[in-house]
């Protein structure tokens, strides 16, 4: 009488989410190939950057797009080109790990209250609440202030800002869960609560946590950027797209492509993980498919 | 519906101490403390003991915590360490120029974007609804400040059709020339926001029994959907405005330092640059305060124009 006993209750786990996205809407591809490139492009950015990110070359200063420096250079002459794809790893990482951090701690903390209900589930949700009250940016902004800005810091200030979604889209789950046979049957069967939540409920929120993930990755990059563009982002020279917009804005009058390449750079990557994101919603709700 | 109103305004209560505390927390996050942050590490023990007396952090963290909840909920926000006026009076100073741009862009914001997402839903799956989705999607992938400095780019640099920064005029035309990019920048944002939920909002109600019902008895489609499928569309589009509101605060921090427009952007990148902790603290109050107002008044709003909520509960 063990876990298969509980399996045959259980419901059968559905198809991957993301295997039905990418059957169901070619729109998605699209968004995973532009992400796929990027991240390909960050990876390899030591062997794909035609030029040192941080080697100035005072002669070559703010030299608009050229068949030698295809983007430009800045106003130390550093290669805009080169300094973009070095920012890639910048942006990517610190979305990528500041979201898991907030994923891992507001979901646990979204099963716990769900799971355990009463005094604890209202107190967390009660702080969840404040913290939804608060615009992401200026939480951010706050906590980055008051750390300091690093790379690790970013990342604190950025997944504070984003654990609260998590533990929302967890509870609500967890307590449908819960009431369902195959959770009652894990009970009587002694599990122990821990056994329970991460091996019988978790399993089956999983695929709506990882929507709100990828949704939530595009809002940290725009974050991190924002934060970079008001002198609170990863400290120069270090390439970050934020801190080059930030640099390029004071020669917005003549040098239009030191503002121009780093906001695409943003943007496009952005919308590649809100494409891949709406996808997963659409494939995993049936009510948002239906509407769409 | 009175019982209601005043449990809903009751529950305002406790979020605020709740964000009080979260505030409190936050500012103690500073490494040492705001004393050292301020005056730096080679600050003489003097001045640092001086400025805690000031800040009072040389008292226990307890007391430090009440009266920092006394003077925040008596209106007592505290002094700019910079130009030694108070929080409240500085952001007196410049919140019209704020709310007016936060006004414009709503409104921007909430007539195309509901335009765009009623053609969109009547024109399901056909090239409008397409365009728009696109639009949308491009809308909501712009952080405020890059769709900001682009339209800067556009339409003063390139076009040169309007001033790069906006000055203090007394003429009412140039007054609106300088409103109209940052108003557009956020106002375009909120648009793809609102279009999308108006859209899936239309969806839901014209698939309802009694459209169908309406339909089946011959009311022509334009009837159907301003007199039957617009009115209850609607009414999520009310939350999900004043939801947006702490968004578009937020956008318009950035879109105020873009433009060089005086707000509460200016206000806070100023305090950022100072080191300006009692500053800081007071606007992450100010601001937070903004936003549970908003939302108490959102759902109030709602409960008006749904019946339904008030009873339920």
């Amino acid at each position: 009488m063990t876990d298969a006993a509980v399996s045959q209750v259980a419901p059968r786990r559905q198809p991957s989410p993301v295997f039905t996205a990418f059957r169901r809407n070619r729109f998605s591809w699209i968004g995973i190939g532009l992400l796929a490139v990027i991240i390909l492009l960050a990876v390899f950015a030591p062997l794909v950057a035609p030029y040192d990110p941080l080697k100035q070359n005072i002669l070559h200063r703010l030299s608009p797009p050229s068949a030698q420096y295809w983007l430009g250079t800045d106003s130390y002459g550093r290669d805009v080109l080169s300094r973009l794809l070095y920012g890639a790893r910048i942006s990517l990482s610190i979305g990528f790990l500041s979201v898991l951090i907030a994923m891992l701690v507001g979901s646990a903390l979204g099963i716990l209250a769900g799971y355990i209900g009463g005094v604890f589930d209202q107190i967390v949700m009660g702080i969840v609440d404040v913290m939804l009250s608060f615009p992401t940016l200026l939480l951010g902004l706050m906590v980055a202030a008051m750390l300091g800005a690093s790379f690790e810091n970013l990342i604190i200030a950025i997944a504070i800002t984003e654990t609260a979604p998590f533990a929302r889209v967890a509870r609500a789950p967890t307590i449908a869960m819960k009431r369902r046979d195959f959770v009652e049957a894990g009970r009587s069967l002694g599990f122990s609560p821990f056994r329970i939540m991460g091996v019988h409920i978790l399993p089956n929120i999983l695929s709506d946590i990882v929507v709100v993930a990828s949704l939530w990755m595009a809002s940290a990059i725009r974050t991190e950027a924002s934060l970079a563009f008001i002198g609170l982002g990863v400290l120069p020279p270090t390439a970050t797209w934020g801190g080059m917009i930030r640099e390029g804005f004071e020669n917005i009058l003549n040098a239009w492509w030191l503002v121009v390449f780093p906001s695409l750079a943003i943007l496009l990557t952005v919308l590649a993980l809100n494409i891949l994101g709406d996808a997963l919603r659409d494939a995993i709700d049936p009510k948002a498919r239906s509407a769409q | 519906m009175t019982g209601y109103v005043i449990r809903r305004l009751l529950l305002a209560i406790p979020t605020l101490i709740a964000m009080l505390t979260m505030v409190f927390v936050l500012v103690r996050l500073v490494p040492g403390d705001a004393a050292v942050a301020m005056l730096g590490d080679r600050a003489s023990d003097a001045t640092l003991q001086a400025l805690r007396a000031e800040l009072g952090l040389d008292q226990p963290i307890g007391v430090q915590y009440l009266k920092f909840i006394k003077d925040m909920l008596t209106g007592d926000l505290g002094r700019s360490m910079v130009s030694g006026r108070t929080v409240l009076d500085e952001v007196a100073t410049v919140l019209p120029y704020t709310l007016e741009l936060a006004a414009a862009a709503m409104l921007i914001g909430t007539l195309l974007g509901v335009l765009l997402g009623i053609i969109a839903a009547i024109r399901r799956d056909q090239w409008p609804d397409y365009l728009s989705r696109i639009l949308s999607l491009v809308g909501l992938s712009f952080p405020g400040f890059v769709s900001a400095i682009l339209m800067l780019l556009a339409f003063a640099v390139w076009l040169q059709w309007l001033p790069v920064m906006s000055r203090a005029t007394s003429d009412p035309i140039d007054h609106l020339r300088n409103l109209l990019l940052p108003a557009l920048n956020l106002g375009l944002i909120m648009t793809a926001y609102i279009a999308r939920v108006t859209r899936s909002s239309m969806l839901d109600v014209m698939g309802e029994d009694y459209i169908r019902t309406a339909r089946a008895k011959g009311v022509r489609p334009r009837g159907l959907i301003i007199r039957h499928a617009l009115g209850n569309a609607l009414i999520p589009i009310v939350t999900v405005v004043g939801l947006y509101f702490g968004t578009l605060i937020g956008n318009s921090v950035l879109t105020e330092i873009v433009f060089t427009r005086p707000g509460l952007g200016k206000l806070i990148l100023g305090a950022l640059q100072s080191r300006d902790y009692t500053m800081l603290q007071g606007l992450m109050v100010v601001f937070a305060t903004f936003v549970i107002v908003v939302n108490t008044v959102t759902d109030l709003i709602y409960a008006l124009v749904d019946p339904r909520v008030s009873l339920a509960r």
